[in-house]
């Protein structure tokens, strides 16, 4: 019987790829010199489907997509700053162009989305992440904000053979989602509380923090919806806009930079061409990198993105 | 068992002379897309035709034009994908599609470009960005090992490309997983876009670079078939638990006087005029 306590969403999703290895002998794990406490059952168990390509994060996507060409359900395993943005242009002409024209079932488990790596300073950090991804075509982006939802993604990565950037968190966080509960992938999001009065969007981490401030916010009688994004790619947009179009304000919280592509650009176009007519605000990194050092709630208060900030900023929309 | 040696040898001339033909054939009929496409680079292409011609004439590649996806082939990787514009008569006449594609190069019927990618049959994997294509060889060979599998995988890259860092990391891999389903062969014909390779980044000497990442390595005359097809031959067969590089020394723009030894050949567009001067010169 597995309790929900806090469990990091990476040793999840491979504690589900080690169960899935014992039966299936397409799956792939491919490492970047980077590991786990599950993973080392799979290097110990599975070793002839698995390989660790060294410090070499090109080389990582250009090796799982001749694997994936041959048939193999991949998963490359990384730091998300260099998966995402050393191996960019890998990702983009292996993965994202090749994927149009053939089936390339890769599987980017990039570990340590936003400041989650907070004390390891900027080059650790992933503000960029989302941006750079939903750009590129043909490729799905799973942005889960707890573990139930990362372990139950396993199962599409086994049915849907295209590639997908899976962005986790480093930090073991509590699980919002129940195990029992059936998650619609496809639709790409959940409400996770009802509110008329304001609607905080938000995805990974942030929806830990947009749930706490919805309970601050009862006190000072503020309404809120919460709304988890975990699919930034696709999204079914539609259902979104049918949600979003009952709010008059509408909060964004993101740990990316905002006005840049991230979570926000997303909801702003989705207001925009749906013509709601909403007061929309994104709390996220301003432009610049942070230097500064301390566990991740300090940087959140150094970077004004407190849950106090935040729910001042509600509440003076009021 | 004399008389066997006899055959062997008279059947082996007689494919030389076949592979020789279509060396010529297929650099005019390289000259001939590169006028109806003239962003082709044609001074590459024509350096590597000598290697498609015993890849695919030579029987040195396992392939069926029909079944794309036969588990049973051998994979060829064409990394150097700007200089493979002489790949094209070679995939239409060996049956990958219709002769008739031929001409419509570069236009909006054709899936012809000027650098080819997977819409053609007969290419595997993306390959207009350089450095790309040894490490998806790589995944390729690993996984053909994995699945108890015999095939070969083949990768054409040109020496230029071997500036690209990603090159070098594939090469440690391959050299670490003792991947020996695996060829590389190096166009080495001296020239990137602006200047000699050497004036760039010297890599010489390269089979020596190539044995320290535990490679087997070996040179070559590109332009000799009897030399290359030997080499092509010994080279698939070889188990050695170690990948296999050969670097074929080739010219750029081989065969056209006013290409060869032009540092500048990369870029140029040849006029009709051109064209016409150059096919005479082919032969």
């Amino acid at each position: 019987m597995k309790t929900l306590k806090p469990t990091t969403m990476r040793d999840a999703l491979i504690e589900q790829i080690y169960l899935g290895m014992k039966s299936d002998k397409k799956l792939f794990f491919v490492s970047a010199d980077f590991g786990s406490p599950v993973l080392d059952k799979i290097r110990k168990e599975f070793s002839s489907n698995f390989i660790n390509v060294g410090i070499a994060e090109q080389n990582l996507v250009n090796v799982v997509t001749g694997l994936a060409l041959e048939g193999f359900v991949v998963y490359a395993y990384a730091i998300a700053p260099f998966l995402s943005m050393r191996a960019y242009e890998q990702i983009r002409t292996n993965l994202a162009l090749l994927s149009q024209l053939k089936p390339v079932n890769v599987n980017l488990i990039s570990v340590g989305a936003g400041i989650s790596y907070d004390v390891s300073g900027p080059t650790h950090h992933c503000l960029e992440d989302i941006a750079l991804m939903r750009l590129l075509p043909n490729i799905m982006v799973f942005s889960p904000s707890d573990w139930v939802l990362s372990e139950k993604f396993f199962k599409v990565t086994c049915d849907i053979a295209q590639p997908k950037y899976i962005r986790l968190d480093a930090k073991p966080l509590p699980a919002i989602y129940s195990l029992d509960e059936d998650i619609d992938f496809t639709k790409g999001f959940a409400k996770l509380k009802e509110g008329s009065d304001v609607c905080l969007i938000s995805t990974g981490y942030m929806t830990h923090k947009a749930l706490n401030i919805a309970e601050m916010s009862k006190k000072e009688n503020i309404n809120c919806s919460v709304i988890d994004i975990f699919m930034i790619k696709p999204l079914d947009l539609v259902a979104l806009q049918k949600v979003l179009c009952k709010f008059k304000k509408i909060f964004v919280l993101e740990e990316s930079f905002t006005g840049k592509g991230g979570l926000d650009s997303l909801v702003y176009n989705l207001i925009r061409e749906a013509n709601i007519v909403a007061d929309v605000r994104a709390f996220g990194f301003k432009d610049e990198y942070v230097f500064e050092l301390g566990s991740r709630t300090y940087l959140h208060e150094y970077c004004g993105l407190s849950d106090e900030v935040i729910m001042k900023a509600i509440k003076d929309t009021f | 068992m004399e008389d066997n040696k006899n055959r062997n040898k008279k059947d082996k001339s007689e494919l030389f002379d076949i592979l020789k033909n279509n060396v010529l054939n297929v650099k005019k009929e390289t000259l001939q897309l590169h006028l109806l496409a003239p962003e082709t680079r044609i001074a590459s292409s024509l350096s590597c035709v000598e290697i498609f011609v015993v890849l695919f004439y030579g029987n040195i590649l396992k392939y069926k034009p029909d079944d794309l996806q036969w588990e049973q082939r051998d994979r060829f990787i064409i990394s150097k994908g700007h200089g493979a514009i002489s790949l094209y008569p070679i995939l239409a006449d060996v049956g990958y599609f219709d002769r008739a594609e031929l001409p419509k190069i570069g236009t909006k019927d054709s899936f012809l470009g000027g650098i080819p990618d997977p819409i053609i049959p007969g290419f595997e994997t993306v390959n207009g960005s350089l450095g790309h294509g040894l490490g998806v060889a790589c995944g390729i060979a690993l996984g053909l090992r994995r699945k108890k599998c015999s095939e070969s995988v083949f990768v054409l890259a040109g020496d230029g490309e071997l500036s690209e860092g990603s090159v070098w990391e594939a090469v440690m891999f391959a050299g670490h997983n003792k991947l020996d389903n695996l060829v590389l062969i190096v166009d080495n014909n001296k020239i990137g876009m602006l200047d000699y390779c050497e004036n760039i980044n010297d890599l010489c000497p390269l089979v020596e670079k190539f044995k320290a990442f535990r490679w087997h390595a070996e040179e070559v005359d590109g332009h000799d078939i009897e030399k290359l097809y030997a080499s092509l031959e010994r080279l698939k067969n070889l188990r050695s638990s170690k990948p296999k590089m050969l670097v074929a020394q080739t010219i750029k723009g081989n065969g056209v006087s006013f290409l060869e030894n032009d540092p500048l050949c990369h870029i140029r567009t040849l006029t009709k005029e051109e064209v016409s001067s150059a096919i005479k010169e082919i032969k």
